[in-house]
């Protein structure tokens, strides 16, 4: 690791006036991806500006009915939130099967969103990697891409955006609120992540110092009944190869209302809104669903080593969805 | 840009800067107040074992996979490996050190060798950090502490036996 | 018999480890943990390019940091002054993890060589200086895949260190093959794993004038010391080498690798105590690992189900400069009665470390290939797996016709099938659901050599006026339980209880013990002990009847029984402790020695059946095992709970082995894929079941003195089989490559 200094901030003003005035300062939240990298000298920053102080922690409810979740608000406690679990079953279960205990309590909400993708060759610094270093070329086309996306890739980068939480906060059309040198602004999650395109290290629309301050989540009814369904090798501890955050009403048969995104698939958290489309006034019926599905995936562009997923993409939905059309829980673990 | 945006937030003033070199931490421990000479960049993880010598919290990865360096930091169950030490000052450090009381074991400790819960010893403290902790998250269900000991890999694979620990000490409260 | 006896039971005790306090209070220092005061920390630079030259070092940058004490590399390293030839460490002679060693000139045969080693005065500084080192190379073409080194393979005269030919035949297994009913044809291929013990790899060096001080992480204390001591060119004698706890190794610290004799020059070249840690991704490049590898498998058999011929053939890459392949068809050759056998290692050059033991070396890949087979054969019979295995029991090895030295194999297919309830299974594949899921069961033999050091192995055994004994060798403690189980040999051997004896071990001051690998510990050590033991009770039962004052004084020591630490002959009684304070003696002190008997005529296997049950969810191409049960015969059994810990660890490596451990070289760089706990799989919690032992104790008088066989591999050998049988009991799927993916099942 290289050598840093330290602040704490004590007001948001301050601790973006600080990031802001130094493109080689970052800040400093959990520090699960910050320090990870650091270490591994992926991210060089010279100076951390540590946010945990800052008033961001904390879940409200907005008068419509939606929430407001703090940046710094750790995810073990916003998994943990009864109007959480009680009103997006589906984000409480992203992200709580996200990482491990202990890294749950670590990240904050804000950081989980910024995480950095889990492609091995962006790092390790000594692979080339457009996302870490432009034009330095993609290992990952040619190489090792069994985790990578199939979904919104580019000729420069395929690497899978890793978190789960965003999965769900994107299919709940979350947005996201920030402080930057120019004030405040929002954005929506669909807008907040960006494909790679021709620039992949550009993840995000913010400008450097600016901070997230909260997530909100709008009124969806629809999503008290929802799911996130995470296909792993392992049984936990381990970032998806597919993941799908899931939400159905279904009245007379029919689908009324949907909500459905894909994780472990895309270069982002990635909103299927073709499969909501086409199921809106369907039938809710398992052929449906693989017929959404298909659709969903039809322009995928695998690898030969994750051409898997673009089938267990479509598996994986078509469980949600069957999952919630039954009314039953979903359990992904082994009925062990 | 929203219309908020009129009324510009006011601009902050730049903070102060410690480091990159040593800077005195104060860093309470088990209890005690330390004080220690590190750079910021040295990590909770290295500050325990290196500065105070407190080697029961492991370094097995130093990169947040697998839990040998599980502490409590104000009294929750976190990677010491990814915190840094100057970040912790004015918190609660608990160690494994910490955990036993004026030489009694905790239960949990206990339980671990009741049940014959490790073998090489080195995920030993981690695991059993985490494992008080998730009693007193109230997770406690047979499927609940698997999942909650997950993050703690055991590369003996004592887990059956870590389990089985956890319950009974579960099962005792 | 002239012999006192000995009437305590220790041994066969379920007890508790007694290092359990030092290990569950954080107390417990690893070799980088032990004080060493004001030492430096050293770290370890890999090459970026697994083929070529190192051009330069530009290490200005590094040195100009604070705190930097010193950069080496080959152009300022002193040379080594001989490279050991590569032998197993039981051998208890050097044992270095390849004939390479690093920074004696430029040269680059594999990615992650270490070609530099940076000092400073903290690990974070020597990290940083470490990245700021610029290396410029001549990267010339690697050779890193199956495909690139296929048509350069050969057969090695020998593999695994000389210890093995590299072709294994008896019979005329083409002809039996050709004359078979029925032939079972597959090809199997494995992933890389590595070791990953959750301690990296680590020593603490620092001199004593010409003497060398080196705290190690190692399977061997002893292994450590002879080959610095061979590499650096320095007495024996002027180096001790300590390792009281160990993080786990499975392999990765069995042999001696680079790092400590890089930790002893380092520091001297900087004049105190160094720190020499392995980062986790180094533990991919640096201390071994089992190879990548193809194998082919041929069974031929007749309608009742008689195996006619077995050919065995096995492709793997291995380094520039030795011929290594982990002994995968030794057991093939020796698991069942069958005529007719064809054996074969093909190697290929690859720019690659010399990849080393991990745990059931050879064995856990084998005899996956061999009892998926044997499942497929059993399936086109129409016969239960556990019956084709019993048709084809073998009562003395196959290869040499000499009897087993004990079995217990045929019990442990019976009890372990009882205790898994397999005899209501029905064999018809995919007709078992449950909700997502489909549930299947498989079964595999286990088999795993007992491998007899072939130098003596010490012990020393002392008792206080006191009452209380300590009885040492230099064996460390690697999670194995070695400690809490020579204490009960020893208290058995002196007639003492438990609760005052003492073992210590871990330190080359003790008496010598080969590295403890190939699961050969407990029974060498065992002996040892039991000897050193045997010979203090004998001595001071030989004092007692000589000596006028006391109440044993002319008795036949035949007669004398010791138990509780007090002789006994009829009513006659006299305290170990009491006699030494009679006679004023502080203490009395024996050494004991075991060589094996290595002429006895006898085949010598530890053996085992497996039983697994698992879950796969089709759709989804999940597969969870939802229970195991191994039932095994491994001699005597010291303690139950640690051998029970043993066997469910190896269990659950079959586990990991069977559904998630993988690495690939990354064509082109040579760079392992995976280099982090993140992405290299190993099982958590939630992915362990709960996991049976069955102890079959089977009476053993031939391996050692107390028949002990072993149990730190066995475990494992089997595992990974019948879970993939279990899978194609669930699905009518076979999968023949390890690790069973999401993807191969979709």
């Amino acid at each position: 690791m290289r050598p840093i200094t330290y602040s704490r901030a004590t007001d948001p003003q301050s601790a973006v006036a600080t990031v802001s005035a130094d493109p080689t300062s970052d800040y400093l939240a959990g520090g699960t991806t910050e320090i990870d990298l650091l270490r591994q000298y992926v991210l060089q920053p010279r100076r951390l500006v540590d946010i945990n102080a800052l008033p961001l922690a904390g879940i409200e409810s907005t008068p419509e009915g939606g929430l407001r979740i703090g940046a710094t608000t750790r995810m073990s406690d916003a998994a943990a939130a009864p109007e959480v679990r009680e009103r997006f079953p589906m984000l409480s279960e992203a992200l709580e099967k996200g990482a491990s205990p202990q890294l749950r309590h670590m990240a904050s909400l804000g950081g989980n969103l910024l995480q950095r993708v889990r492609c091995s060759y962006f790092r390790d610094p000594l692979a080339p990697c457009n996302k870490r270093e432009p034009d330095s070329g993609c290992s990952a086309l040619t190489g090792h891409s069994r985790d990578h996306a199939v979904l919104g890739t580019s000729e420069h980068c395929i690497a899978a955006h890793p978190s789960d939480a965003a999965v769900a906060l994107t299919a709940l059309d979350a947005s996201v609120h920030t402080l930057g040198p120019g004030g405040e602004r929002t954005y929506p999650l669909d807008d907040f992540f960006l494909l790679p395109g021709d620039s992949p290290h550009r993840e995000h629309p913010m400008a450097h110092g600016e901070l997230i301050t909260a997530v909100e989540v709008p009124p969806t009814p629809v999503a008290r009944r929802s799911l996130y369904l995470k296909v792993r090798d392992r049984a936990s501890y381990e970032f998806a190869l597919v993941s799908v955050a899931a939400a159905l009403s279904v009245v007379d048969g029919r689908i009324a209302d949907i909500r459905v995104a894909l994780g472990g698939a895309a270069t982002k958290p990635w909103r299927a809104r073709r499969v909501e489309d086409f199921l809106v006034g369907e039938v809710a019926e398992r052929r449906a669903f693989a017929q959404a599905a298909q659709v969903e995936l039809a322009e995928a562009r695998p690898t030969p080593m994750n051409a898997f997923k673009v089938e267990l993409a479509q598996r994986a939905l078509v469980r949600a969805l069957g999952t919630l059309a039954e009314g039953t829980g979903l359990e992904d673990g082994s009925p062990a | 840009m929203s219309a908020d945006d009129q009324a510009l937030t006011r601009r902050g003033t730049v903070l102060e800067e410690r480091g990159p070199g040593p800077v005195r931490v104060a860093l309470p421990v088990n209890g005690t107040e330390h004080a220690v000479e590190i750079e910021p960049r040295v990590s909770l993880l290295d500050a325990l074992r290196e500065h105070l010598q407190l080697t029961g919290a492991k370094k097995g990865c130093d990169q947040g996979t697998c839990g040998a360096c599980t502490v409590w930091v104000d009294g929750r169950r976190v990677l010491s490996c990814l915190t840094l030490a100057v970040a912790c000052e004015g918190r609660e450090v608990t160690t494994i050190e910490g955990l036993a009381e004026d030489g009694a074991l905790h239960g949990m400790q206990q339980a671990f060798i009741a049940e014959d819960a490790f073998q090489c010893g080195y995920c030993t403290p981690g695991q059993i950090m985490s494992a008080v902790a998730l009693l007193e998250e109230g997770r406690t269900g047979d499927e609940e502490i698997k999942e909650g000991m997950s993050g703690n890999l055991c590369r003996c694979a004592a887990y059956p036996n870590i389990r089985a620990a956890v319950r009974s000490v579960r099962d005792r409260a | 018999m002239t012999a006192p006896t000995s009437t305590a039971t220790a041994v066969g005790q379920d007890l508790a480890r007694l290092d359990g306090r030092p290990k569950v209070t954080g107390s417990a220092r690893y070799s980088t943990e032990v004080p060493a005061p004001g030492a430096a920390h050293a770290c370890l630079v890999g090459s970026r390019i697994a083929a070529g030259r190192v051009l330069a070092v530009d290490a200005e940058a590094a040195r100009a940091e604070e705190g930097v004490l010193a950069v080496l590399t080959h152009e300022n390293l002193p040379g080594i002054a001989e490279q050991p030839p590569l032998v197993p460490s039981l051998a208890g002679t050097a044992a270095p993890g390849q004939t390479f060693f690093p920074m004696q000139d430029d040269t680059v045969h594999y990615a992650g060589q270490h070609i530099a080693v940076v000092v400073a005065d903290t690990w974070e500084r020597a990290r940083h200086a470490a990245h700021l080192l610029r290396i410029s190379y001549e990267e010339t073409p690697a050779t890193t895949t199956f495909e690139q080194g296929r048509d350069q393979a050969y057969v090695p005269e020998r593999i695994f260190g000389g210890w093995l030919p590299g072709r294994i035949s008896r019979g005329d297994a083409d002809a039996g093959l050709a004359g078979a009913e029925l032939r079972v044809d597959a090809a199997f291929t494995f992933a890389a794993n590595h070791h990953n013990p959750l301690e990296p790899s680590c020593t603490t060096a620092w001199w004593e004038g010409d003497e060398l001080v080196l705290h190690d992480a190692t399977q061997g204390v002893n292994a450590t010391q002879i080959t610095v001591a061979r590499l650096l060119g320095i007495p024996r004698s002027r180096i001790r080498v300590i390792g009281h706890y160990v993080g786990g190794s499975f392999g990765s610290k069995a042999m001696i690798h680079d790092h400590p004799a890089l930790a002893a020059l380092a520091a001297r070249a900087v004049g105190r105590p160094v720190r020499l840690a392995l980062t986790r991704e180094q533990m991919f490049t640096s201390v071994g690992h089992r190879e990548e590898q193809e194998q082919q498998i041929s069974l031929g058999a007749t309608r009742e189900g008689r195996l006619t011929a077995i050919r065995h053939h096995k492709l793997s890459p291995t380094s520039h400069f030795d011929d290594w392949a982990e002994p995968s068809i030794g057991v093939s050759a020796q698991l069942y009665a069958c005529p007719h056998f064809d054996g074969v290692y093909r190697l290929f050059r690859a720019n690659t470390m010399t990849p080393t033991f991990m745990r059931a070396p050879g064995e856990a890949s084998g005899l996956f290939a061999l009892e998926c087979a044997m499942d497929e054969l059993a399936h086109e019979l129409g016969l239960d797996p556990v019956e084709l295995r019993l048709r084809n029991y073998a009562d003395a090895s196959p290869m040499t016709g000499q009897p087993w030295s004990s079995s217990g194999l045929r019990e442990c297919y019976r009890r372990g099938a009882a205790r898994f309830g397999w005899q209501d299974r029905d064999p018809r594949p995919g007709v078992r659901r449950e909700g997502d899921w489909l549930i299947g069961t498989g079964m595999a033999a286990a088999g795993y050599p007992v491998a007899p050091p072939p130098t003596p192995q010490r012990a020393r055994a002392r008792l206080y006026d006191d009452g209380t004994a300590v009885v040492q060798a230099a064996t460390p403690e690697f999670g194995t339980g070695v400690v809490t189980a020579m204490t009960q040999v020893a208290a058995d051997a002196l007639g003492m209880p438990v609760g005052r004896c003492r073992f210590e071990g871990g330190d080359t001051a003790l008496p010598d013990i080969a590295a403890a690998v190939g699961s050969s510990g407990a029974g060498m050590i065992s002996a040892a002990v039991h000897s050193a033991g045997t010979a203090l009770r004998e001595q001071l039962v030989a004092l007692a009847v000589a000596d006028r004052g006391s109440p044993l004084y002319g008795r036949d020591p035949a007669e004398v029984a010791v138990r509780d630490g007090v002789m006994r002959a009829g009513s006659a009684a006299e305290s170990y402790a009491g006699l030494l304070r009679r006679t004023a003696r502080p203490d009395a002190e024996a050494t004991g020695s075991w060589q094996p008997d290595s002429g006895a005529p006898y085949a010598m296997m530890t053996f085992g059946a497996q039983f697994a049950e698992v879950a796969v969810d089709p759709e989804l191409g999940l597969v969870r095992v939802r229970r195991m049960t191994g039932a095994f015969a491994p001699g005597r059994v010291i303690n139950p709970r640690t051998a029970r810990g043993q066997l469910m660890s190896g269990m659950l490596w079959g586990l990991g082995q069977a559904l998630l451990e993988s690495n690939r070289m990354r064509p082109g760089t040579g760079r392992w894929t995976h280099a982090s706990l993140g992405s290299y799989l190993v099982a958590v919690n939630a992915d362990a079941p709960e996991v049976e032992v069955e102890l079959v104790e089977v009476e053993d008088t031939v391996v050692n003195p107390l028949g002990v066989k072993g149990v730190g591999e066995i475990g494992q050998v089997g595992a990974a089989a019948a879970i993939a049988n279990a899978v194609h009991h669930a699905t009518g799927r076979r999968v023949r490559q390890l690790p069973i993916t999401v993807e191969a099942l979709l």
